[in-house]
């Protein structure tokens, strides 16, 4: 389908620079788009999932007053924002203070651009994938430290310390789980990383979802997880938001669509860490079973709806947990998780130089 | 002189090494624990009453809107005893009585200012005959300043108004007063 638009599109003039040129910037931009939406739609509609399953598991509704099921709250959300004054506090630095929400959110839709939707189909499918992820993951927390700064206030400044200290503890803790499955799918293409889980012993008898890496890497699954929940500052790892605490840490300045842009930024990096450990860990667009019929439904309804379960969890366990105190925050990302990654390295690289790997 | 020792990490270091503690924590039982049982709940059958559509049943004894009655002649029960007006806490109460042609005392103006009112129910309870009552509605509002400060005419119109509703709450908690 995409292939046929594409080759469409060259078709319409034979001159040079539309073949060479104008067409690939076009054709990219229009992919461009086309993601942002989705991913865009998918934001706003995350709130709204959230809101309900909280609800559900408080014993309420949830919202279900704008429109049939409260379908439409989130649009009403959203031109609420748009419609609210951005307020600046006069002591603000006001280059920084508005550069803070866009360095937030450019990094957390940037790093659509890699995710592949199936087997031909991402934005752009690089060679260093994975790199370059965790390079562009790594880049919000400086939206962070200079949201928090330029605000010039006391809880926003500590708010962000907090924030950029746990964020940077816990990158490496993920650094270490990307590290083991670059190791075991020798790539760093994050399509060759998905293919890689379609083959192996169960990938033979049918059973695929028992091949892919959640398997076989299974701590570290859950390791990459809780470091994504710590990595997205959700419950319980919300310390930076900290309500009860310090009122909304390093957004506590911003109002309207400035605070807004935070609010999307942290729902796009949880799409994003849930599609992510889908890709890494649970086969990306690979139906669960090699059978007729599931091979039938599409790759991307397969992966929308394992990202969706995933996004679910995010709110599970937002939902069940209370925030921890910083300090075990600490502990945890320092003394627990990156210990426990650097066995797994070791017990996987020894594993790889056995007859019994897996992995080949 | 030694300080007690709040670290936790601390404590459970002193303490010996069980690796049933130790597997039970790696595997995250507790944790999987709590989200089963939230699982669970979020699939229980919601108490939400959706409010408009749906309403809270109310006590004979509840406490809302003030009304003046009337006797089953069409006679205003109120004598101007300003029994009500003496015991308001909040002051909302201004009676003003005289005397009428036929020589009985009355109100020349009877009002209730609803913004100072704290609905208590003391003047209900003090009124001799019956007359000022609290009703049971609750949805009415104002919309400007001055809207709710309630007149004699107007208490009177509620209490016409919702004359049956007021006497069967007051049937139906006649036994236990």
């Amino acid at each position: 389908m995409s292939d046929f638009i594409f080759n469409y599109g060259q078709g319409l003039f034979s001159a040079p620079w539309w073949v060479a040129i104008a067409w690939p910037t076009i054709w990219a931009l229009i992919k461009v788009v086309v993601v942002l939406m989705i991913v865009m739609g998918a934001v706003t509609y995350a709130t709204l999932w959230e809101r309900k399953l909280l609800g559900w598991v408080q014993i309420r509704l949830g919202p279900n007053r704008v429109g049939p099921w409260g379908l439409l709250q989130p649009i009403a959300d959203a031109l609420k924002l748009m419609t609210k004054e951005i307020v600046r506090p006069a002591n603000s630095d006001k280059f920084l203070f508005y550069l803070g929400p866009v360095l937030t959110v450019a990094p957390a839709l940037t790093a659509w651009a890699v995710i592949p939707f199936g087997p031909e189909i991402a934005v752009a499918n690089l060679n260093a994938g994975l790199l370059f992820l965790m390079a562009i993951v790594s880049m919000e927390v400086y939206g962070v430290i200079i949201s928090g700064w330029s605000s010039n206030s006391k809880y926003a400044f500590l708010g962000s310390l907090r924030a950029s200290a746990q964020m940077v503890s816990y990158e490496i803790a993920m650094g270490f789980c990307l590290l083991i499955v670059l190791m075991v799918s020798s790539s760093l293409n994050l399509t060759d990383i998905v293919m890689g889980q379609g083959k192996g012993y169960f990938a033979q008898m049918g059973l695929t979802f028992l091949s892919w890496n959640w398997l076989p890497l299974l701590p570290i699954v859950v390791v990459f997880f809780v470091s994504g929940l710590a990595e997205t500052n959700r419950t319980p790892f919300d310390v930076i938001e900290g309500e009860s605490e310090i009122v909304a840490g390093h957004m506590v300045e911003y109002s309207g669509m400035s605070w807004a842009m935070f609010q999307l930024a942290e729902y796009a990096s949880i799409w994003m860490l849930s599609i992510l450990s889908v890709t890494l860990f649970f086969g990306g667009w690979m139906s669960p079973i090699d059978s007729a019929l599931f091979n039938w439904i599409p790759g991307w309804i397969w992966l929308g709806l394992k990202t969706f379960f995933m996004m679910t969890l995010f709110i599970w366990v937002r939902v069940t947990f209370p925030r921890f105190r910083y300090d075990q925050i600490m502990r945890l990302g320092w003394k627990i998780f990156i210990p426990v990654t650097l066995v797994w390295l070791v017990v996987v690289g020894v594993w790889m130089q056995t007859p019994w790997n897996i992995w080949i | 002189m030694s300080t007690p020792n709040l670290n936790t990490a601390d404590t459970s270091a002193s303490r010996a090494f069980s690796l049933k503690d130790f597997l039970s924590s790696f595997m995250l039982v507790e944790l999987l624990k709590g989200m089963r049982l939230t699982g669970k709940y979020a699939f229980r059958s919601k108490i939400t009453l959706e409010y408009p559509e749906e309403k809270t049943p109310l006590s004979p004894r509840f406490r809302g809107l003030h009304a003046l009655r009337r006797y089953e002649n069409g006679e205003e029960r109120c004598i101007a005893c300003k029994l009500c007006e003496a015991v308001c806490p909040a002051m909302a109460i201004t009676i003003e009585s005289e005397v009428r042609a036929d020589g009985s005392r009355r109100t020349s103006r009877y009002d209730i200012d609803l913004t100072k009112c704290i609905f208590c129910g003391f003047c209900e309870e003090s009124c001799p005959v019956d007359s000022i009552v609290e009703t049971n509605i609750l949805e009415y509002h104002g919309e400007k300043r001055g809207d709710l400060y309630f007149t004699k005419e107007m208490l009177l119109a509620v209490g016409d108004r919702f004359e049956q509703q007021i006497s069967a709450d007051r049937a139906a908690d006649a036994k236990y007063r």
